[in-house]
């Protein structure tokens, strides 16, 4: 391995002698890791605004059914009808809330700028094991989201309306959706974008298993980069499923196959296998980082070695394996084999053990720690207390009886929101004021930061906690007006204060984009390792030039070595060598 | 909050709603002792300088001992579950049926069809209506569900009933009121653009309701659309 990477090393630090990159090479068509992870990061934002704006204009509709909707007179039909939507509309605008938020916010963001970045700064080495892959990883992934913007402006229709799980016949015929090309462009942004997911995993795992710096061992490296390294093997084996699966469904819709269409021989559940058993591994690929993330921000912040480093490790192998045979508990109510309900009920009870196991390990982690209330920590101590939520309230689904009332009602968008939005947004947070300084060079405004997360946490609360209630009432999900139904009216004063948090949430957001646009320019510069931490990135100029590391870092410990007995500070970077004599007592 | 549920009419509800509360009781006293302790050790070991934090990589026994401890519960609420759901879902538990109906979902309404006195499905003395679901009191209702178009699913909250109707496929599904009333019957999957609204009503009748239900729609012979039971016009038949 070490011969690996320094053979890797000396390519590269050759490489960056003798080529002066230009403007276009070093900003746009880049090669390198870090500007390829900036890039993603910018496009995740962004998609952020967007996928955000969505969720509220469908909290509007639920809150206040079929009123107008502030500001949005300007958006046309059949999108909008001078500031009202109709019930196609809204369909769409879920559908493509739900689309953006996991496959062009989440993914992007924690898989591809944050893997891109870290990777190979926290493995110690100088760029990505093929760095021009990396580059088309990004601009296919770009091209994607075009391809799914453009879905938007097809006269005369809305985008996808299926719903992002795309169940058919629903989905496979156009006449019942009345959506043609934008739903085609939708399953054709996610084909392309399986095609860059793939670029960029197989670049992971094969940077992650040949180019680690000396001494960097596989229970050396960071949870964040064990994390990454399992998403990326997930991302290589489920992406594929779906991409042929959406395959099928455009055949179903244009070609004339039927797949899905028992009319023509086809089997509706079909997909629905297909999908999920793609879609519950992707649950965990936009949770896993983010638990990495944390696991990181909590040490450090702890000042604490991460409790049960290898218990934390396995346990997320234990998820990744489980993830596969979990897919049917999305089905119990879809006419699948009640007898298959049963299985599907026992591994998805399994896969809470392993989650659960996570969790402790983090508050073990806090135990008898010296707590620095920075941003991150907040953001990270947040996506532990809202995964608590969002796993716990997964009990209630994996249980079959239960699950035959609260399937397909709002507890559901309760469940994944905390996991999702509540878990891994909290994750980005978390990540994006932690490693700023590192990406940019500047510190992020702490004030402002806590002014963005308090806010943010509350608002949050408010909007996706009574959602389990509203679920309980049995609310179903994806109605366009709940005054339709007797047994919804008296919910409604919970529609509407969910959708004053929703709203609250959207104007909370406001300091973090102050924030991080204003830091960027004018945030204080940061040290090579302004949080005293112990990980290899740290060894690196803030921001890392070209090639990240002057002289490639030895590893000689993990990398939650803090309060360490041996060393007077409370940090202890991997790549700091001991004297001989104090190395032999730790050793004793 | 568990005024919330809505009420309760159907004779396996009941077990439903237990579960429910299990796992309620089990989730709050998890997450108020996670939430317990995390709040603790945020105010006891905040940040004081000079102060150095516990230098320690983990506890093996306390890691075995929080794994085995949930693990214990979800198989316990595995075995639970298990129990119901057989109960519920599985056509091969299903009690005999007292009256059979077959509901046919399609944009955007419910077909409903009952089998006339001959107990025959598909025979000229079948009643269809959109929408309206008539069923006695305290007997046990068979519905055969089946969808025309995309995959619709039948959720009637206050019975704790919910299963998707999938094109192609006939799907049992079983219930028996315990309380007479109306009760709406959404449709709990995405189908289309008229999703929202696509509502039918169930009517649980006491017998003589029903009785006289049964006299106003098949006037001459009386015999009431129940006795078709016994005659068990399709076959058990899950796809």
């Amino acid at each position: 391995m070490s011969e690996t990477a320094a053979v890797g090393a000396h390519a590269h630090g050759a490489h960056a002698e003798h080529h002066e990159l230009g403007f276009i090479r070093t900003y746009v068509f880049s090669t390198d890791h870090k500007m390829i992870g900036r890039q993603f990061l910018f496009m995740g934002l962004f998609m952020m605004i967007l996928g955000g704006l969505l969720a509220l204009l469908v909290r509007w509709q639920l809150a206040w059914p079929e009123s107008e909707v502030p500001f949005t007179q300007w958006i046309p039909e059949p999108h909008m009808y001078a500031g009202h939507m109709d019930a196609a509309a809204y369909n769409s605008f879920f559908t493509m809330h739900a689309t953006i938020m996991i496959f062009f916010v989440v993914m992007p963001i924690l898989v591809g700028a944050f893997g891109n970045f870290l990777i190979p700064l926290m493995i110690g080495t100088r760029d990505m094991a093929f760095p021009l892959l990396n580059m088309l990883s990004f601009w296919i992934a770009l091209f994607s989201g075009f391809i799914m913007l453009a879905g938007f402006c097809i006269p005369g229709e809305t985008h996808a309306a299926s719903g992002w799980t795309a169940y058919s016949p629903l989905a496979a015929v156009p006449a019942f959706t009345g959506v043609n090309a934008g739903q085609n462009l939708w399953c054709i942004s996610l084909i392309v974008l399986g095609i860059s997911s793939l670029m960029g995993s197989i670049n992971y795992i094969t940077t992650i298993i040949n180019m680690r710096a000396p001494g960097m061992g596989f229970f050396r490296l960071p949870l964040t980069i064990w994390a990454l390294f399992i998403v990326a093997i997930l991302l290589l084996l489920a992406l594929p499923v779906l991409t042929g699966a959406l395959a099928m469904l455009l055949f179903d819709r244009m070609a004339g196959t039927s797949f899905f269409q028992p009319a023509g021989g086809g089997e509706p559940l079909l997909w629905q296998h297909l999908f999920w058993f793609f879609g519950h591994p992707e649950v965990y690929i936009l949770i896993l980082p983010a638990m990495g993330i944390a696991s990181d921000i909590l040490s450090v912040f702890s000042r604490k070695p991460i409790f049960g480093y290898r218990a934390m490790a396995f346990s997320m192998i234990g998820i990744a394996f489980l993830s596969w045979i979990v897919w049917g508990h999305h089905m119990f109510q879809s006419g699948m084999n009640p007898a298959l309900g049963t299985t599907f009920m026992i591994s998805t009870m399994v896969i809470a053990v392993p989650s659960a196991i996570k969790t402790f390990n983090w508050l073990g982690t806090l135990w008898g720690g010296n707590i620095i209330f920075s941003v991150p920590m907040l953001n990270a101590l947040a996506f532990v207390s809202m995964f608590v939520i969002g796993g716990l309230s997964g009990i209630y689904m994996a249980s079959t009886p239960v699950d035959i009332f609260i399937h397909d009602t709002y507890f559901i968008v309760a469940h994944i929101h905390y996991v999702v939005f509540g878990g891994s947004v909290f994750g980005i947070f978390a990540a994006v004021y932690f490693w700023f300084p590192k990406m940019f060079g500047r510190m992020m405004n702490e004030t402002l930061g806590k002014i963005h997360f308090w806010p943010t946490f509350l608002a949050f609360n408010g909007t996706f906690f009574p959602m389990h209630i509203l679920g309980i009432g049995g609310h179903m999900r994806r109605i366009y007006n709940p005054l339709q139904y007797d047994f919804l009216k008296p919910m409604q004063p919970i529609n509407v204060f969910i959708t004053v948090s929703a709203l609250c949430l959207g104007v909370a957001q406001i300091p973090f984009v102050i924030n991080f646009f204003w830091s960027l320019f004018a945030g204080k510069k940061a040290t090579i390792n302004p949080w005293n931490a112990n990980t290899l990135e740290w060894d690196a100029p803030s921001p890392p030039p070209h090639g990240n590391f002057g002289e490639i870092p030895t590893v000689y410990r993990g990398p939650y070595e803090y309060s360490s007995p041996l060393v007077p500070e409370d940090f202890l970077p991997q790549s700091r060598k001991l004297a001989p004599e104090v190395s032999a007592r730790a050793s004793h | 909050m568990m005024s919330w549920l809505p009420e309760n009419i159907s004779t396996y509800g009941g077990q439903i709603d237990h579960l429910f509360y299990l796992i309620y009781y089990l989730t709050s006293v998890t997450f108020i002792l996670v939430a317990g302790c995390m709040i603790a050790f945020l105010v006891m070991y905040r940040h004081s300088d000079g102060r150095r934090a516990t230098y320690t990589h983990g506890n093996t026994t306390l890691e075995i001992i929080w794994t085995i401890v949930p693990a214990l519960i979800l198989i316990m609420l595995g075995f639970m579950s298990k129990a119901r759901w057989e109960e519920i879902k599985s056509p091969a538990h299903m009690p005999p049926p007292d009256l059979y109906v077959r509901v046919t979902a399609k944009q955007f309404n419910w077909e409903i069809r009952y089998p006339g006195p001959d107990g025959k499905f598909d025979t000229d003395d079948d009643l269809q209506v959109d929408n309206d679901l008539h069923v006695p009191l305290n007997k046990v209702v068979r519905v055969i569900l089946r969808s025309k178009d995309v995959i619709h699913s039948f959720f009637v909250p206050q019975m704790r009933l919910k299963q998707d109707a999938v094109p192609g496929r006939d799907i049992q599904v079983w219930f028996q009121a315990t309380k007479a009333g109306q009760y709406e019957i959404p449709c709990a999957e995405l189908c289309g653009f008229g999703h929202s609204g696509m509502k039918g009503a169930l009517f649980v009748q006491t017998k003589d309701d029903y009785d006289q239900w049964v006299k106003e729609q098949w006037p001459a012979p009386a015999a009431a659309p129940a006795a078709a039971a016994a005659q068990a016009p399709v076959a058990e038949a899950r796809g």
